[in-house]
């Protein structure tokens, strides 16, 4: 494990944003962790307590107050198609069709067309939705679109995939069916993935690593191994021994929460 | 029976008072007086009619009223775009004012508007003596009546584009940018395409607000016959005349004109938002 490098570093980072009426908030206390490549880990936490800020960070669309975000060594500067984040709302191209959608990272990388079909296509099989390449976001159902956002972003092949509570908005069958989806897809590719939800039972049907967060300031309260192996049967003792060990830790979080709020009233 | 069931069906009540309501108030704003302007136009002989409508004084004048609203909707639609963009992703110091300003055109009356853009544009006006040695001579000409037409229709487009491009999702530019767009792609790929519906209104808009219009122009305008005379000018020239027929005659013609380029324009924007959620 140690002589490993890490994929993703994060060295005492902190996030603070100023609110309107110039009051300072802390999103993200210092905090590390280290992320090691192919591995996939799952942030949870009660809302506000800045998983999203976080996620952010190492996406590289917020840059750290202090501290230093680093991926494959390299400090985090900005958006790259090396690292893709995938959101909870899509964030398709209504205009453009499932396949235009696939095709638009390949575009920007001014892949020649041919060869870009071909990949969307093939990215598009892998998602099971070959037979809607020429439907519209509007004419999908939530799932649907949530797969062509994640075919888009394989079809460029990076080797980190962000996911912001991704199945968040999705009824419970499609999310359970999208979780099976994306291990077997992580599991045939291999990226690094960094999964932010608030579903402690997804972060434990998904997570090789669980980092549960707490509010006030944002910062990680524990690190848990989930030494399953995939795919995860919901139902087994084992799984409930997981469940059941998070969920005591997400109580006491959450309590603390509350009676922190209590205080500040 | 199907009337009967799919009125039953309507989870809110008063389909059938609020469409009559709203064919009554079309009819007494709207259609009520346009009927009037055809049936004056009908007094006329068909020959008549045309005569007057095709007269090269007349035809002139259409050219230039529609050809000059269509050049100011178009330039409106560049900048107007380009100002609500500035008013939305850019924070400067006097930022609240130069959003106020863009409002002005509406609020003043136009007289007001069209003597300070004759002053401002005269070969001695601030802008003229600069643009007179250029060789560019605004005021008394079609290029005037453009100028005045932009200044009228500028609101038009910013206030319709602006509330657009900021209900924009973020994660539309964001997804563009972690797929490796760079600046240029995601404006033409990502921004153009989210804002176009809005700017077709916008120009439809400030090309019927330049079409209609009277007050601002005809100071800048000149109203030399054939050269630079507006057709509502002449509308109200014949008028002046007693010569209701003929002014309505040439009314009718622009209503007509008017009324097919904006269906057009409404069914082009409808196509534009097919795919709207
Ligand atoms: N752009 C921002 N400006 C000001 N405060 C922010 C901003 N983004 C997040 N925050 C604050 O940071 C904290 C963490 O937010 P976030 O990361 O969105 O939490 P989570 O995703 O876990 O719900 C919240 O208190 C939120 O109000
Ligand atoms: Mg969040």
């Amino acid at each position: 494990m140690s002589i490993q490098t890490s994929k993703i570093k994060l060295s005492a980072v902190e996030k603070h944003f100023t609110s309107a009426r110039g009051e300072r908030q802390v999103a993200v206390s210092p905090l590390d962790l280290e992320i090691q490549s192919g591995e996939f880990v799952c942030l949870v936490g009660p809302s506000g307590c800045g998983k999203t800020t976080l996620i952010n960070l190492m996406a590289g669309f917020e840059q750290p107050s202090a501290g230093s975000v680093t991926i494959d060594g390299r400090p985090v500067s900005g958006p790259d198609p090396d690292h893709i984040m995938i959101f909870q709302d899509y964030g398709l191209y209504p205009w453009r069709t499932v396949l235009g959608n696939v095709l638009f990272g390949l575009q920007a990388k001014g892949i020649p067309a041919g060869e870009a079909r071909d990949r969307a296509l093939a990215t598009l099989e892998l998602v099971g939705l070959r037979h809607a390449i020429d439907k519209h976001p509007h004419e999908l159902s939530g799932g649907m679109k949530q797969r062509v956002a994640i075919a888009r972003a394989l079809a460029v092949e990076p080797s980190v995939l962000f996911m912001d509570e991704p199945f968040a908005a999705l009824d419970a069958f499609t999310r359970y069916h999208l979780q099976d989806e994306l291990l077997r897809l992580w599991q045939e590719t291999r990226p690094t993935v960094v999964f932010v939800t608030h579903d402690l039972d997804e972060a434990i049907a998904l997570g090789q690593r669980i980092v549960l967060m707490a509010p006030n300031p944002g910062r990680i309260q524990r690190v848990l191994e989930v030494s399953l192996p995939h795919p995860r049967e919901r139902t087994r003792d084992d799984f409930a021994f997981f469940r059941r060990e998070l969920f005591t830790e997400f109580h006491l979080v959450h309590q603390m929460a509350l009676q922190e709020a209590e205080y500040s009233i | 029976m199907s009337i009967t069931k799919s009125a039953h069906n309507r989870v809110l009540p008063g389909f059938g008072l609020t469409l009559g309501y709203t064919i009554f108030y079309l009819s007494v704003i709207v259609l009520i007086p346009l009927s009037a302007l055809f049936f004056k136009t009908a007094t006329l002989s068909w020959g008549d009619f045309v005569a007057t409508v095709i007269s090269p004084r007349v035809i002139a004048s259409f050219r230039l009223t529609f050809g000059a609203a269509i050049a100011a909707a178009v330039a409106n639609a560049v900048f107007g775009t380009l100002v609500a963009w500035v008013l939305v992703r850019y924070r400067f110091p006097g930022k609240k004012l130069a959003d106020a300003l863009v409002d002005l055109p509406f609020a003043l009356p136009t007289a007001v508007a069209g003597i300070t853009l004759a002053t401002v544009y005269s070969s001695n006006g601030w802008l003229g003596k600069y643009l007179e040695p250029l060789g560019i001579k605004v005021a008394f000409t079609p290029l005037g009546i453009t100028v005045a037409m932009v200044f009228i229709g500028l609101p038009f487009v910013v206030r319709t584009v602006q509330p657009v491009l900021e209900e924009l999702e973020p994660e539309l530019e964001e997804a563009a940018a972690c797929l490796g767009a760079n600046r240029w792609q995601t404006i033409r790929r990502v921004l153009l395409p989210s804002i176009t519906p809005a700017v077709i209104t916008g120009f439809a808009l400030a090309f019927a607000r330049g079409v209609g219009e009277y007050g601002s122009i005809i100071f800048i305008a000149g109203n030399m016959p054939m050269k630079s005379e507006i057709t509502p000018l002449l509308i109200i020239t014949k008028l002046e005349q007693y010569d209701y027929a003929g002014a309505t005659a040439i009314a009718s013609v622009m209503l007509v004109i008017s009324f097919v380029m904006l269906l057009v324009i409404n069914i082009l924007q409808k196509w534009s938002r097919r795919y709207a959620a």
